[in-house]
């Protein structure tokens, strides 16, 4: 049996996702997906890697979650009332479940994961870089040494999106149709 | 966590990852597809973190610095192609841009 707060915390999230993808109000939905990023946050916190546990606060459920809010309230769409069509039901319902019994089968019951393995504590935590480190410094000096061109190429992405979502938002009166 | 194994957070992970996917198919609102994306992609970095802290290594917890960079910038181009999209056509609901379908 895993952990108490686990047990909170992955029915936090999925209490929330499911809350995102059936609630009809938009606004409903985003605070479902940033309950959902909070909760999967904490599991990241479980597994001992705070500094990827406070930057998907941060990025994810503060940043991205607050750039989604703006672009909802700024937009106003309504979905119309009514109950859903029982064909879009009958689809999710039907994918939820295969995809669920599926995962359930590979990771529970196929016994792809060695039984050794699916029950093993985690390793102990070093200090050693080489192995995994809670402290943001391990990431610092894998960053600036194995993952320095990764790192590079990030830093011009977000340059990239940059100019281009300004040159996206920006009025061009000859493309107006 | 004393007996939180491997299998329980792929577990979870999983099941995140068919919400999502679920999400994806059945709403037909361009920016609730689009978190429910999102979605997807939070489930994807749960397992990854749960890969690197049960093996021992920095590599997964490393890549998930460089999903949760990539998916900001990807979701500020989406968001500006979404409101893009609605100064043009008027809607962001996927049932009504079927112009190349008919």
């Amino acid at each position: 049996m895993p952990d108490g707060l686990f047990i909170f915390f992955a029915a936090l999230t999925l209490g929330a996702a499911l809350l995102m993808v059936i609630s009809r109000n938009a606004v409903t939905c985003a605070m479902g997906m940033i309950l959902a990023l909070v909760g999967v946050a904490a599991e990241f916190f479980l597994l001992d890697a705070y500094f990827l546990g406070v930057l998907q606060v941060l990025v994810y459920a503060g940043a991205v979650m607050v750039l989604f809010l703006f672009i909802i309230m700024l937009l106003d769409t309504e979905d119309p009332a009514g109950a859903y069509p029982w064909k879009t039901a009958a689809l999710g319902l039907a994918t939820f479940f295969l995809l669920a019994a599926g995962v359930l089968w590979l990771f529970h019951w196929s016994g792809a994961i060695a039984p050794a393995a699916a029950g093993a504590t985690p390793p102990e935590l070093t200090a050693d870089p080489a192995e995994f480190v809670t402290a943001a410094k391990g990431f610092g000096r894998l960053l600036y040494t194995k993952y320095l061109l990764p790192l590079e190429i990030a830093g011009f992405l977000l340059l990239t999106a940059l100019v281009g979502v300004v040159s996206l938002s920006k009025e061009n009166p000859e493309n107006q149709a | 966590m004393e007996n939180t194994t491997l299998a329980h957070h792929l577990i979870l992970a999983g099941l995140l990852f068919a919400l999502g996917l679920t999400g994806v198919l059945i709403r037909r609102n361009l920016l609730v597809v689009y978190m429910c994306l999102e979605l997807m992609l939070a489930a994807t970095t749960l397992a990854l973190v749960a890969f690197s802290r049960f093996n021992g290594t920095m590599d997964g917890a490393i890549l998930v610095f460089f999903v949760i960079t990539v998916a900001a910038a990807e979701v500020a181009v989406g968001l500006a192609l979404i409101v893009a999209l609605f100064r043009k056509r008027g809607t962001v609901r996927s049932d009504a841009l079927t112009t190349l379908r008919e």
